[in-house]
């Protein structure tokens, strides 16, 4: 397709070739014309408008429904606390694990968080490096939601280990038996791949977010020194506030944050070091996130075991990966986007789009990796795999897990199809629910994986099934809660968006341009008396013209 | 808005040290300053306040032109191209970030050797104790894992960071640099400065106001 230059577009408009309606429909943000960049920031928002709102989310009182979230998400935390303590004074066999089925929940949970935790690397890392701006409205939350996901994942292989008080000798430690780890297993990779990764994601999130930090503490700042210190309000279950007056909380916002922001003052000097660190990190994390997965797959794909042993793996587990995380980022930003003031300014219908597309796109990869291990299984000819895959996997006449197989197929597969139709992946309710449904699939795709290829082994003596206890559901529930309540502490105390990131992408910041204090808008995507409404939508109002390069 | 001009020395190594010395290490006594207001406080630059992107690019282009070297543009985010407007070098970071993550590669490799061809040799499926190839995932890891560290705290140091104070932000109205005001400082510390030919400099660049900014650290 031609690219047409916006006054030709203009023209043809004006002349009643296109419809105003017809180049933009929803928020505004999802136009179709290829010429035009969707505008990032929506509803005539100024660069302070981005600062009171994402500052505002850390600064107001939390809402009441923030206050539900956290005491059922705490509470569901509480069962990792009673439970992991549970299994380590009494022994592995409170999980329902057995001589044949030795990797179940546990290890099902650590490869679905570790994925889950790959998206905000893909988010913050690969798409800064391809120049996605859209990236700055999900960047920050997709980072928390790495480090809260690998937290999560690094409890499992702790305490599967079963003497808990030994999981020291994973590390490479001088010890009085003169014992070293063995540095050719893939489990001692897994061990400096996870870690690395840890460290990594940690250090890039927090360097993101030392100028947002800087902010936060520079409005408590201003405040205090204007003497319009904010109350401290605390809402009580009653729905009254209580007014604590003798808590300045800006001071304490001023010293914390303060502390945080390192003294970071917004010099030029200083940004054109942050970004080059940006980028060093951003190229960094791009091929670790890439091995860590590979590694975790190496896991499985290094054994003999029929259903472990393919060379399909890395690729196959870093694909699931980015699948299921970008499911979770979906999944946790669609509600905080409805319940949350002016969120949808700043993560507009276009992102949700996007990142649908994503899910499709990987959801396919997922099915094309389905539809190889099955080839190979049959073209490699290896009777124990091709068994492997149609008596303990597909088949319902035979396998006995084949319900966990056909959630997998559902989930992963079939239920991604529906971002074919533009209305279904413009639409937040179904984007939310297919995320879901990914959600639970991928969960399913690791217990297959892991579970079916391990209850028959090569003698029909050697076969057992597995059924996991209430420990083992418990647990789960409980790094659940652990991962939630992370994620709520985060919305309520730290930025949400990367500020200056999102500052950074709107046509204000273009130094080249005429941008002022009042933009104007380009009139060519101005819909006169289209729907408006309250809110006031302005589309296209930060349409940029493609070919402008402000990077 | 008179100034006594009491150390010739400006941008000399020896007052640059004993000022980095001065500033970040307690018990260490700043060089006196080069200009003090009429109360006597010393001076740390003059600041110019911009209300959008364009006029503080332009008028970064012309501090760049009259020569300064110790100032610096204040912004809440990044501004495409500053580098150039302001006239200053390329950061030297990724090369340090390299020689780190080389070094860290490369002891890496050192250390699975020897503990496995030499500490603690343990036979895994007949393969040679030494051989490279399972090497390569941990040595790629040891490789990043200070790299990051590098690229971070690096980053920190050759800005100056942590610092726990700094005159400007002892400014109300400069803190709204954070938020959506922009911000051009031209230290006292600059050999040129010149407290007139910078106010009508700044001015005529567009600036909202221009100040006198105290040293209070």
């Amino acid at each position: 397709m031609t690219r047409k230059a916006p006054d030709q577009i203009s023209a043809e408009r004006l002349a009643g070739q296109v419809s105003a309606a017809a180049v933009v429909h929803g928020d505004g943000t999802l136009i179709e014309d290829p010429a035009v960049y969707a505008p990032l920031v929506i509803n005539d928002r100024k660069i302070s408008d981005v600062t009171e709102t994402v500052c505002g989310y850390a600064e107001q009182p939390a809402p009441m429904w923030w206050y539900a979230a956290i005491t059922v998400s705490s509470l569901a935390a509480l069962m990792a606390a009673i439970f992991i303590p549970y299994l380590i004074i009494t022994g592995v066999g409170v999980w329902g694990l057995n001589n044949q089925v030795d990797w179940a929940w546990d290890i099902t949970n650590f490869v679905f968080w570790i994925g889950i935790g790959h998206a905000g690397t893909l988010i913050s890392a690969i798409l800064c490096l391809l120049k996605q701006k859209w990236r700055t409205a999900v960047n920050r939350s997709a980072e928390a939601m790495t480090i809260f996901a690998v937290i999560c994942a690094g409890i499992f292989p702790g305490i599967h280990v079963g003497r808990v008080w030994f999981a020291w000798m994973l590390f490479p430690i001088p010890n009085s038996n003169a014992i070293w780890p063995n540095f050719r297993s893939p489990l001692l990779w897994d061990v400096f791949a996870v870690s690395t990764y840890a460290t990594v994601s940690l250090l890039f999130w927090y360097m993101g977010m030392i100028p947002d930090l800087a902010t936060l503490r520079d409005r408590a700042q201003r405040r205090l020194l204007s003497g319009k210190q904010m109350p401290f309000l605390l809402l009580l279950p009653t729905g009254h506030t209580l007014h604590i007056k003798w808590i300045n909380i800006d001071k304490i916002r001023a010293f914390v944050y303060g502390l945080l922001a390192l003294g970071w003052r917004f010099s030029s000097r200083h940004w054109h070091r942050y970004e080059a660190a940006y980028l060093i990190l951003a190229g960094i994390s791009t091929p670790l996130v890439l091995s860590v997965h590979s590694i975790v797959s190496f896991d499985f794909a290094t054994s003999v075991l029929p259903g472990w042993h393919t060379t399909i793996f890395p690729p196959y587990f870093v694909a699931g990966a980015i699948f299921g995380g970008f499911a979770m980022v979906l999944l946790l930003l669609i509600p905080f986007r409805a319940l949350l003031p002016n969120f949808s300014d700043l993560l507009t219908l276009r992102h949700l789009e996007n990142m649908a597309k994503i899910l499709l796109v990987t959801g396919m990869m997922v099915g094309f990796a389905y539809g190889m291990e099955f080839f190979i299984a049959w073209y490699g000819g290896n009777e124990f795999e091709w068994k492997v895959f149609i008596n303990n996997r597909a088949n319902p006449a035979k396998a006995p897990y084949w319900w966990a197989y056909w959630t997998m197929i559902t989930c992963n597969v079939l239920s991604p199809q529906l971002f074919w139709f533009r209305a279904l992946r413009q639409n937040p309710w179904v984007i939310w629910l297919v995320s879901l449904a990914v959600t639970v699939g991928m969960w399913f795709e690791r217990f297959v994986i892991i579970v079916t290829s391990l209850h028959r082994a090569w003698l029909p003596g050697e076969w057992h099934m597995f059924w996991p206890t209430w420990v083992d559901i418990l647990t789960f529930v409980g790094s659940c809660g652990i991962f939630l309540t992370l994620f709520l502490l985060f919305a309520k105390f730290l930025p949400m968006f990367a500020m200056a990131e999102v500052k950074a992408v709107m046509p204000e910041a273009d130094p080249h341009g005429d941008a002022g204090p009042s933009h104007g808008h380009d009139p060519v995507y101005a819909v006169e008396g289209g729907p408006g409404g309250p809110g006031g939508i302005h589309p296209g109002g930060h349409a940029e013209k493609k070919g402008d390069d402000h990077g | 808005m008179t100034m006594a001009e009491r150390q010739p020395k400006a941008g000399s190594w020896a007052r640059d040290i004993a000022m980095v010395l001065g500033t970040y290490i307690p018990g260490f006594a700043r060089p006196p300053a080069r200009f003090v207001t009429e109360q006597g406080k010393p001076v740390h630059g003059i600041v110019a306040e911009f209300d959008n992107v364009v006029k503080v690019y332009h008028a970064a282009e012309k501090v760049r032109d009259a020569g300064f070297k110790r100032w610096d543009l204040y912004s809440p985010f990044p501004i495409h191209g500053v580098e150039e407007a302001m006239g200053f070098k390329r950061t030297s970071l990724p090369i340090f970030v390299a020689a780190i993550g080389f070094c860290g590669a490369g002891l890496g490799l050192l250390f699975q050797y020897w503990v496995s061809a030499s500490a603690y040799p343990l036979v895994v499926q007949g393969k040679p104790f030494g051989a490279w190839e399972p090497f390569v995932p941990i040595m790629f890891e040891l490789g990043v894992l200070p790299s990051a560290f590098a690229a971070l705290f690096g980053m920190l140091m050759l800005n100056g960071l942590p610092r726990y104070h700094h005159p400007l932000l002892s400014r109300e109205q400069f803190l709204r640099s954070s938020d959506d005001r922009f911000f051009i400082c031209i230290e006292a510390e600059d050999p040129a400065f010149d407290a007139e030919r910078i106010r009508s400099l700044l001015e005529s660049a567009g600036a909202e106001s221009v100040d006198l900014v105290e040293d209070d650290a």
